[in-house]
């Protein structure tokens, strides 16, 4: 994560800036605000799927963090903290809110196993035209559908995993779930994700195919 | 596909995803395998319109958007206990303490030149109201003390909470820090050293309550606990606020009597 940005052309480190914001320093936080708020948006954005949200995560894990600075005195990366804070923001939000609709849809199957529900149906384009898949921007409206369609856990695996490179313990943290139930949750997310856009994302992936890694 | 023969999708994303476990094998297969390769070809072609999707940039003044929104909802940070004790407001507060003090010893010199009698009653006087004051006022003190530390060392938090939230004790506490600063320092002066060893051992224990989180893990909530139940603070107080009953039932009019009594109490 990004570290080091100039405050009035002077460097103040990340531990620097807690410290002084415990001392009751407020314009202290502000560095840190300021450091990390743009990094903690693309990931809201991605896991939530639009600004607005993707904004009120931002509020909320800035303002949780402060509200628990003092638990954060001597861990090392205050950037990897917040994105962690706002990655468990995002999800809890996410499961209300699909617990939500799904109280407000009358027609829902659920599945037998008991999982988050499956609405990769929904996603799916019974009859698209190549014509009109060939254009970008329906392209990215599948990509965006095929997100939605994820479960809260799986869109915050793939989020976490893919984007921003997170490890695993790092993502089964924020899921709450050990590390093998974690690595299912990646997998079941690129399956439906590849179910839903291999049709239209064919040639997008051909130069690094297998012939790059050997 | 068969499963005997190619690699499974998981293989193919953990294997894309870096994992060693078992990489050599993998790539082997896949070297030789036109079919998986192919398949592997397919989930890069998924991440890859993944990277494609657009994440709008937020504008350039956008870190001070979010500040400016922010920074009215961030609760004040209370500054460290010496820090605080020369905030504007509290200054306030301790310098009408102070003056009411103040008065009360003012107003026991003016008792005993209103008996012009011997040195020694004017003394007796004032002494017996300046103890009156002293007594009144910090046995209250180790009242509030007492119920703030009971409260939390009797807490039995769910052991369903993640979080235990003790602001509200954490804000008794600190009021009370303030208090005991000065009652321990008038004991020093009034020459009980008992009393003031009691109060710095009082104020120690507030000091932590106050410093602490406004929330707080079961494990730091258990520790706190510990830490009061460990010097017996409780006990201490109680005793000398006991103490402090008994002086003010049986004020003796003698001042030796008082002086006697605190002396008693330092040599215990």
């Amino acid at each position: 994560m990004r570290e080091g940005i100039e405050t009035a052309g002077i460097e103040t480190s990340d531990a620097e800036a807690v410290e002084r914001t415990l001392r009751g320093e407020r314009d202290a936080y502000r560095v840190l605000v300021e450091r990390h708020s743009r990094y903690v948006f693309r990931m809201a954005y991605r896991m939530t799927g639009n600004s607005h949200d993707a904004e009120e995560v931002v509020q909320e894990a800035f303002l949780r963090a402060y509200q628990k600075l003092k638990q954060f005195e001597g861990q090392a990366n205050f950037g990897t903290w917040v994105y962690r804070i706002a990655a468990n923001y995002t999800i809890d939000r996410m499961r209300a809110r699909q617990a939500e609709q799904s109280r407000r849809q009358t027609v829902s199957a659920p599945r037998e196993d008991g999982l988050e529900i499956d609405p990769m149906a929904m996603a799916k384009d019974p009859a698209p035209s190549p014509e009109r898949l060939a254009a970008s921007a329906q392209l990215a409206e599948k990509m965006k559908a095929a997100l939605e369609a994820l479960s809260p856990a799986e869109r915050t695996a793939v989020v976490m995993r893919h984007w921003d490179g997170c490890a695993i313990e790092e993502i089964a943290a924020v899921l709450k779930s050990n590390t093998n139930a974690t690595k299912n949750t990646v997998f079941r997310a690129v399956a439906k994700l590849r179910k839903a856009l291999e049709p239209y994302a064919g040639g997008m992936g051909a130069a690094r195919a297998m012939g790059s890694e050997t | 596909m068969s499963e005997k023969k190619h690699l499974k999708e998981e293989e193919l994303i953990a294997y894309r995803d870096g994992e060693t476990e078992g990489r050599g094998a993998v790539t082997a297969h896949l070297e030789e395998c036109v079919e998986c390769r192919e398949e592997l070809r397919k989930i890069e072609a998924v991440f890859a319109a993944l990277d494609a999707m657009p994440v709008p940039e937020p504008a350039a003044d956008y870190e001070l958007r979010v500040w400016q929104r922010l920074e009215p909802r961030l609760p004040e940070r209370r500054a460290r206990w010496w820090e605080g004790w020369f905030e504007a407001r509290r200054l306030v507060v301790i310098g009408a303490m102070a003056a009411m003090i103040l008065a009360a010893y003012f107003i026991g010199m003016r008792v005993g030149r209103k008996t012009p009698g011997s040195v020694g009653t004017d003394v007796a006087g004032r002494e017996k109201v300046r103890e009156r004051v002293l007594v009144v006022a910090v046995g209250e003190h180790l009242g509030r003390s007492e119920m703030v530390l009971v409260e939390l060392a009797n807490a039995e938090p769910k052991k369903s909470d993640k979080l235990i939230n003790i602001a509200a004790e954490q804000k008794r506490a600190e009021a009370l820090v303030e208090e005991n600063r000065l009652y321990r320092q008038t004991a020093l002066k009034e020459g009980d050293q008992a009393m003031a060893s009691t109060l710095d051992e009082l104020e120690r224990v507030l000091l932590d309550i106050a410093n602490s989180p406004d929330e707080v893990t079961p494990e730091q909530f258990g520790s706190l606990q510990k830490r009061i139940e460990a010097k017996g603070i409780l006990f201490k107080v109680r005793v000398v606020n006991q103490d402090l009953r008994e002086r003010e039932k049986n004020q003796k009019p003698s001042p030796a009597q008082g002086n006697s009594e605190t002396k008693e109490r330092n040599k215990a």
